[in-house]
């Protein structure tokens, strides 16, 4: 079972879920993978601390155009969708952070003066903590686009766990990337108008992948219950409440789990997973 | 000397504004140094999310602009302005007085 974490707003508590529920469903004896699939800003590997054992460097083509070949055609710039490659007279100027290696521009040059140049973009890192499998992404900085790493990184899912990916915040292309093809979506929001603002469009996503979600309430207690009530207006189940609390914040601002921290969250947790679980085979 | 000069404006006119924007403004005009005649169209990279400044150089290539004058130019606008080996030139006002000023 796949159970993707994504929110909406930033900051509401995809990460403190993710980490949590992975350890105390490892705990409780399952298969747990995380899969840290915001690979912009990983965070996982702070609060569960794991022993990396194998990178996998990730790499997409670009063109590179033999200047002597290049007759200045221009079929190249008129295939290209991203305007990652655009000719310029009797010359062509190449803008590779652009480039979504298509390989299109390759392909329709009618001199063969295109070849593909690989270009490493981030790194995938595996390796394990306390008996659960862990894998996350890192985009290199300056580096557009999040997706092919992101994609690698999915490509290491164990197919026999219970494998929890922490997504990226927002609902852009990474989002897409990191949620699609799970068997549930859980969304992570905080009870105030800017967490239910995200979370609408959030929803709105999802639905629109076709993908089975529920709600957590985060903070519970520091805002209204609106939130509530537009789960309730959608029919969207409220899957859990975890109340606000200080220790949690100082936990986190340890890079301790909340768990160790708050050990009568790990029913919390426990729940949480019952009611997914619920949710995905009724 | 003869010179294609384009201008990135807010207008089809000589009497528009020079657009501060260059990949995205709503309008291109290339005019003519010695006669003063000058045409005007609809930028088409105006709508894009990414791109939209070399895109823009391409367009004003094929139509055969030595310097072009905008408000700003992005960073991959003057990529693609040097590899087509195209003089650019930061300016303001009407397009009309920007293309004396550059002609002095």
């Amino acid at each position: 079972m796949v159970i993707a974490i994504a929110s909406g707003k930033g900051g509401t508590g995809k990460t403190t879920v993710a980490t949590n529920l992975a350890i105390v469903l490892a705990r409780s004896g399952r298969q747990v993978q995380l899969l840290d699939c915001d690979v912009e800003e990983p965070n996982c590997h702070l609060f569960v601390h794991p022993e990396i054992r194998q990178e996998i460097p990730v790499s997409v083509g670009q063109p590179a155009v033999a200047d002597n070949l290049c007759r200045g055609c221009g079929k190249c710039s008129e295939l290209c969708q991203f305007g990652a490659i655009i000719c310029l007279g009797d010359r062509v100027a190449v803008f590779p952070e652009l480039c979504h290696s298509c390989g299109g521009c390759m392909l329709v040059c009618p001199e063969g003066a295109i070849t593909e140049q690989m270009r490493q973009v981030g790194m995938v890192e595996l390796g394990a903590f306390d008996g659960v499998a862990f894998g996350h992404g890192r985009l290199n900085v300056g580096e557009a686009r999040a997706i092919p790493v992101i994609a690698e990184l999915k490509r290491q899912k164990h197919e026999d766990a219970v494998v929890i990916i922490d997504g990226p915040p927002g609902t852009s292309c990474p989002v897409i990337e990191a949620v699609k093809g799970s068997d549930f979506v859980c969304l992570v929001t905080e009870p105030t108008p800017f967490g239910l603002h995200d979370l609408i469009m959030a929803a709105d996503v999802v639905r629109q992948l076709q993908l089975p979600m529920g709600v957590v309430i985060n903070r519970s207690g520091i805002g209204d219950d609106r939130v509530q009530q537009y789960c309730r207006q959608q029919g969207i189940a409220v899957l859990a409440e975890i109340r606000d609390d200080r220790r949690i914040a100082e936990a986190y601002s340890r890079g301790e789990l909340a768990v160790e921290a708050c050990p009568e969250l790990g029913q919390v947790f426990h729940a949480l997973a019952e009611e997914i679980s619920r949710q995905v085979r009724p | 000397m003869l010179m294609k000069i384009g201008i990135a404006a807010t207008g089809g006119s000589m009497d528009a504004q020079v657009s501060d924007q260059f990949g995205r403004c709503p309008f291109f005009l290339i005019v003519d140094s010695d006669t003063m005649r000058f045409e005007a169209f609809t930028n088409p990279a105006s709508d894009m999310s990414g791109g939209a400044g070399p895109a823009a150089v391409r367009e004003l290539v094929n139509r055969g602009a030595e310097v072009v004058i905008a408000g700003r130019f992005g960073p991959k606008a003057q990529s693609a302005l040097d590899a087509a080996g195209v003089r650019y030139v930061e300016a303001g006002g009407k397009v009309r007085d920007a293309v004396a000023a550059l002609k002095l």
